[in-house]
């Protein structure tokens, strides 16, 4: 899966956490052994819900956690073994944008000095420069200038949130992991919101990770999807590709899960059984087996190798029968 | 604790009939011009004005719209839960009983509402982890209702407990009924809740957006479960939801709201396939549907949007509230407020250019 010309490419990548106290000891998987690569301005979309490890593999690429192993490389770069110094200078090429547009932006900062804190971090001189600098974005997010020395609480939602896209913009990075960037909008704000990032990661030649539960949203930004399911990966798919012809047992079961707003559509479709396996305590060879309809024995002892299926397209599932 | 196959006579006799063998046509909830009102330092807020719904026994009617627009105030109206100074300042909320008799909650007090809550209405919320006691059991929640509202004793109340978990699909209902909603994931916790409001068999079930904090997998079983329960209990439902996609999923009805006020209102089959009001027609077409995303994405053109945001309470435009943010708005749309005018559909519309647009 790790492709040499790749811009970003990721492989192996491991996060565990340790749990409990002495004589109790437990190891979350929150992420195991998960390889893939990124074209130069290429959009790919992580999807998965709760502890699948979408949010965990976009702040590991950023090294805002510390990845347990693996190794991530990015424009040739190995971010992985980076000294904390080179670190932050390099973080100016990789930027993220969270998902509470409220938690994210500090109450006590203007957004003059929210937009110009990565700046000055970076080393950028003169407070004229930074502050026309900072217009510059906010103009490009749609805002008004004036913004500058107003507060995150005079804004709503779908304008913090497009401060935060400035604040990741501004510095100008290669890549972007943008992590639910719209789940706490509103739709008619959700909407304005991705028409946004879609011209200005154009604009920009951007290359972007995005992560999101919604996977018409999804279809929507994404060039290629790579479905997650208990820190591993399912299956990978041109975005099209992925909701037409679903390979894998566990994305046609979420692909059927997403309320259907055609009023004709079947009602009672059959739903996944059960819940969620622990990270803590996942299940043998594939982790989805134990919710998945076509498990067989061979599933429980087995881990499946990503595989290759159609041109581009791979899934990790024992099964070529179905 | 015995096991639920216990004999279950006095929790048979104790239970009353199902509200579907009801007259058809009369609404198991029939809220009338109602309006509510906040107070506060600036004055007097309106939250939602003239808010007509009915809901017959075993449908859904389901109430949506966007943060703001009034959902949640109207639903914690009808129950009476408003908090701090919200207040009804006019209007009715009748409710058909399980005995039959019409009872106006807006007109009740504090202790004939809690014979009500509980029992001829039940209710779930979006959070399982703050509606539920983690310090009492499960079965010990389920059945404290049963014992005030049904007058069980402990031993049958409990017995009736497990049965309801065993209904909402929790397996070994005997011995969860015995830990506590720590041990419970967060869609069983759900369950637990749906057990709980269901246990006294009430006559409508408000549930507010009982499905939005969980994985999409698991809102399926959820969704299921309501709509099984439903036909098993004939309960009116009244849904509260973001989401069009879980309207078209659990509603029959739908009343779409927008600024305290309801815009349109029908089933939703024609609400969702012929929308009339553009507010509708634009939260529909926001959304990136599956399987057509691609095709809009690979043509080049942006996602629809509704341009501007929701007006504020305390700045509320004369005329249609809308009107701003429409593609469709004229002069005479800022003039008077519109009524809410029947379609060829069967739809109710508050739009003065339906029929033109």
């Amino acid at each position: 899966m790790t492709d040499k010309a790749a811009f970003l490419s990721v492989s192996g990548l491991t996060k565990h956490y340790q749990l409990g106290g002495i004589g109790r000891r437990q190891t979350v998987h929150a992420l195991d052994d998960v390889s893939f690569s990124v074209a130069r301005g290429e959009t790919v979309g992580l999807v998965g819900e709760s502890g699948s490890g979408k949010t965990t593999i976009g702040r590991a690429i950023l090294r805002l956690i510390e990845p347990t192993a693996g190794n991530i490389t990015l424009d040739g770069t190995n971010v992985t073994a980076l000294s904390t110094g080179d670190l932050r200078r390099f973080r100016k090429r990789m930027q993220y944008i969270f998902q509470d547009p409220y938690a994210s932006l500090s109450p006590r900062m203007t957004i003059g000095e929210i937009l110009t804190e990565g700046l000055i971090l970076q080393g950028v001189r003169g407070k004229e420069k930074r502050r026309a600098m900072a217009e510059a974005v906010l103009q490009a997010v749609d805002l008004p200038r004036d913004a500058l020395d107003r507060y995150a609480f005079e804004f709503s939602g779908g304008q913090r949130q497009r401060i935060g896209i400035g604040r990741a913009l501004i510095l100008e990075p290669d890549l972007i992991v943008a992590d639910e960037p719209v789940s706490a909008l509103d739709v008619s704000v959700q909407a304005q919101t991705i028409n946004l990032l879609r011209s200005l990661q154009q604009e920009n030649n951007l290359t972007m990770l995005f992560i999101s539960h919604d996977l018409g949203v999804v279809e929507y930004v994404c060039d290629r999807v790579i479905v997650l399911f208990l820190g591993r990966i399912m299956e990978i798919a041109p975005s099209e590709a992925l909701l037409a012809a679903p390979r894998h047992p566990y994305t046609r079961a979420l692909i059927s899960a997403i309320p259907n707003i055609d009023p004709d559509a079947p009602r009672d479709r059959p739903a996944l059984r059960g819940d969620i396996p622990s990270p803590a305590n996942p299940p043998s060879g594939c982790v989805f087996r134990t919710r998945c309809p076509h498990a067989i024995d061979r599933c429980a002892t087995q881990v499946p190798p990503l595989e290759e299926v159609a041109p581009d397209h791979y899934k990790a599932c024992i099964r070529d029968d179905l | 604790m015995a096991a639920a196959s216990a004999d279950n006579s006095a929790i048979e006799t104790a239970r009353a009939a199902p509200h579907s063998s009801q007259t058809v046509g009369s609404p198991a909830l029939s809220v009338q011009s109602l309006r509510v009102t906040f107070g506060t330092n600036q004055g007097t807020l309106t939250a939602v004005e003239d808010i007509g719904l009915n809901i017959a026994p075993g449908k859904t009617l389901a109430l949506v719209g966007e943060s703001g627009s009034g959902k949640s105030v109207t639903s914690l109206a009808i129950i009476r839960l408003l908090a701090g100074r919200g207040r009804i300042s006019e209007g009715s909320i009748a409710l058909r009983g399980k005995d039959g008799a019409v009872k106006d909650l807006a007109q009740m007090a504090e202790p004939e509402l809690e014979a009500i809550r509980g029992n001829d209405l039940g209710m779930v919320f979006q959070e399982p982890m703050t509606s539920l006691n983690p310090v009492l059991t499960v079965g010990e929640q389920i059945a404290e209702p049963i014992r005030i509202h049904m007058g069980l004793s402990r031993r049958d109340a409990m017995l009736r407990a497990i049965e309801m978990l065993d209904r909402v699909g929790i397996p070994a209902p005997a011995a969860r009924a015995r830990q506590y909603l720590h041990e419970f994931s967060g869609g069983m916790r759900q369950r637990v809740t749906i057990a709980i409001a269901l246990a006294c068999d009430p006559v409508l079930l408000l549930a507010d957006e009982p499905t939005t904090a969980l994985d999409v997998t698991v809102q399926m079983q959820i969704l299921n479960l309501l709509r099984k329960l439903q036909a098993e209990q004939g309960m009116a439902m009244l849904f509260v939801t973001h989401n069009l996609g879980v309207v078209a999923e659990i509603a029959h009805e739908v009343a779409v709201m927008y600024a305290g006020q309801i815009v349109e209102q029908g089933s939703v089959r024609e609400v969702l396939k012929t929308p009339r009001h553009p507010y509708t027609r634009g939260l529909l077409a926001c959304v990136p549907q599956l399987g057509s995303a691609s095709a809009l994405k690979n043509s080049g053109s942006p996602l629809f949007s509704i341009p501007g945001m929701v007006p504020s309470l305390r700045d509320m435009p004369k005329g249609c509230r809308f009107a701003a943010r429409c593609p469709h708005a004229q002069p005479k749309c800022t003039v008077d407020t519109p009524e809410p005018v029947l379609t060829d559909t069967g739809n109710r519309v508050r739009c003065i250019r339906w029929n033109e647009i």
